[in-house]
């Protein structure tokens, strides 16, 4: 089992994401996925910037990935996702067919994230005949669903050289939108949104009447309001065959999150060090919001 | 410009044929179509009388095999998919590549729709769907603006299909997963979103309070127009206040883009509400067939009428309607 570190989901201050991964350098994670997937007026980082860090942190010796836009409408958007497609250096994960089909066209091999819909054997051997060679499972898909899937998935011979990542850790990404709710909040509409995003580096809480959390403004993003934490099952995913679990960037924990993780695969025994509820269900077959039950 | 309009059983789709639809979209009773509702949809016998009454006069049937199957419910979208080509229906509308695959590769002759449900959204998305299923015609998501869907229709290889009115999704469809969140099941892999049967309706101290699976959607005064808990229409709390943090309970209507929509060359408008009653569908159905017909006579001096207007605000979702995302500030 390896660690990955997903794109950063969030819209930092440049000195921040140079801080930030200045220090995912020396985290014990395997694998780094770079770049904007959210939001194309999230600049300052162009893919150039990105480049760099990405050849910093192979130069530290992780893997690098870099993640295409997901919701892909304006022209000058496709040609952001082309230039990355093309960048001929680092893999490049697709989160639109649109990326897929840039990808496949070079011959290149490509990853998906978790909002390429693959939910059957089906849709896996397309996608692997036009050069996938990882992809995340979409966040709804229970454990037994991807056993079954990747069961399947192994009979038929898809899985030779294709690996399965999880995402394991962080704020669900469950919708996306034309309309930026995060503006939105300050009655702006999103032409003017003055990149309020900035100033919500975990995204805006969402409430019920009640005061529970519910969900999370991320820009056009929807996220959960709580953290999705399967840690614990690693387990039940070594024996699933799934190669990577994916850790969701922070802006603060991810480090111990990544330590955490690490000491679990190493043997450590699970505790309840982690303050803050969490949630798992999705993984267990339950709605995705249901707590988490055991300590990790 | 063709008038595509929703069916959900057979009085729904004599009420679009009498009416004036070009074509109806169908779906069948289970979780193959993404809208799997209780008592709505229909088996073979009442499709192949759909299909007849509709092709007797003149309208198409399309029918909507538009969910993300998972492994062990594969064999329920072969069938429907098979089933459909035996019924000789117009075209199939197919989200998942699993099923496009295997319908493009077994019925090469049957024309396929990309479902709303793969928001395909840029042409080159729209070109993998082409080069590798050969679809005809693809159904945009409702988050574009008109320049977009105004650029896409110079770029597109297929024939573009809009959303002309119903209930707005705020989100993309296909890429949300919030009501699995809240109650297990979604759009994608169950067919429904905010499913009736985890809502709950109670009465505090004088308010009514909507909650699905338990988690408070909306709370109602006395007198106020208390609608369906759709989980992205309720009311939540930001940085201490209470309002429809992502969309308030509208319809899409866009009746007054009709010239521009026909400029651009969109291949046809999609009414949404295959849940809706018979009435609804004739209601609407009139309206837009004189709206289409009207604007394909003078588009220059197009103007929707006051009782159009009329007519769809009586039916629409919260009584008001919206450009949505068509209209770039709603953004």
């Amino acid at each position: 089992m390896r660690i990955s570190l997903g794109p950063n989901l969030y819209f930092w201050p440049r000195e921040q994401v140079e801080a930030f991964y200045a220090r995912v350098a020396s985290m014990p994670v395997d694998v780094v996925y770079l770049g904007e997937t959210v939001c194309s007026k999230r600049r300052p980082y162009g893919l150039e910037e990105w480049l760099d860090i990405a050849r910093a942190l192979r130069a530290a010796g992780k893997e690098v990935v870099l993640s295409t836009l997901t919701l892909i409408e304006a022209r000058s958007e496709l040609g952001v996702v082309k230039r990355l497609c093309q960048n001929g250096e680092f893999m490049v994960e697709a989160n639109d067919f649109g990326a897929v089909r840039l990808l496949a066209e070079r011959r290149v091999p490509f990853a998906t994230g978790p909002n390429i819909n693959i939910y059957n054997p089906q849709a896996l051997r397309r996608l692997v005949s036009l050069g996938l060679r990882r992809w995340v499972v979409p966040v709804e898909i229970s454990r037994d669903a991807l056993r079954r899937l990747l069961q399947e998935a192994g009979a038929q011979g898809l899985l030779d050289g294709v690996e399965t990542e999880v995402y394991s850790y962080g704020r669900l990404p469950l919708a996306y939108s034309a309309r930026c709710f995060t503006a939105r909040a300050h009655n702006l509409p999103k032409d003017n949104c003055q990149l309020k995003c900035r100033d919500y580096p975990e995204g805006l809480a969402v409430r019920t009447q009640e005061g529970s959390d519910f969900l999370t403004a991320n820009g056009i993003q929807t996220q959960s309001g709580l953290v999705q934490n399967l840690l614990p099952h690693w387990r039940d995913m070594q024996e699933l065959g799934v190669s990577l679990m994916r850790i969701s960037p922070r802006p603060q924990h991810t480090d111990a999150v990544v330590r955490r993780l690490r000491a679990l695969l190493d043997g450590a025994e699970p505790n309840a060090e982690f303050d803050e509820p969490t949630c798992d269900g999705f993984w267990r077959g339950a709605p995705g919001m249901s707590r988490l039950a055991i300590g990790a | 410009m063709e008038l595509v309009c929703p069916a959900g059983g057979l009085p729904a789709l004599k009420a679009a044929v009498d009416n004036g639809a070009d074509a109806v979209y169908i779906g069948f009773g289970d979780d193959t179509n993404a809208r799997h509702f209780a008592g709505l949809n229909f088996n073979s016998a009442r499709a192949a009388e759909a299909i007849a009454y509709a092709h007797g006069r003149g309208s198409k049937v399309f029918v909507a095999i538009n969910t993300y199957p998972q492994t062990d419910g594969w064999q329920r979208w072969t069938r429907a998919v098979d089933t459909a080509a035996e019924l000789g229906v117009d075209a199939l509308i197919v989200a998942d590549i699993g099923v496009l695959g295997y319908a493009a590769e077994r019925h090469p002759t049957l024309p396929l729709h990309l479902s709303v449900q793969a928001s395909a959204t840029n042409p080159e998305a729209l070109r993998f769907y082409k080069e590798q299923f050969g679809i005809r015609r693809a159904v945009l998501p409702r988050v574009l603006s008109l320049a977009q869907v105004r650029q896409l229709c110079d770029d597109a290889p297929v024939d573009l299909e809009v959303f002309g009115f119903g209930s707005l999704c705020v989100m993309v469809e296909g890429r949300c997963q919030l009501s699995s969140y809240v109650t297990g099941e979604s759009p994608n892999t169950c067919g429904v979103c905010s499913p009736a049967k985890f809502v709950r309706w109670q009465e505090t101290d004088g308010r009514l309070e909507s909650r699905l699976n338990d988690v408070l959607i909306d709370r109602f005064g006395p007198g106020e127009n208390a609608g369906y808990p759709t989980l992205c229409k309720g009311r939540f709390v930001v940085e201490g206040h209470t309002y429809h943090a992502l969309e308030e309970p509208t319809s899409l209507n866009t009746l007054e883009l009709l010239p521009q929509l026909q400029a651009m060359g969109v291949k046809a408008i999609k009414l949404e509400g295959r849940q809706r009653s018979p009435a609804y569908v004739a209601r609407v159905t009139k309206v837009w067939r004189q709206a289409i017909d009207a604007c394909k006579t003078d588009p220059a001096r197009f103007q929707p009428r006051p009782e159009w207007h009329q007519a769809l605000a009586s039916v629409a979702e919260g009584t008001q309607t919206t450009l949505g995302a068509y209209h770039r500030p709603w953004q």
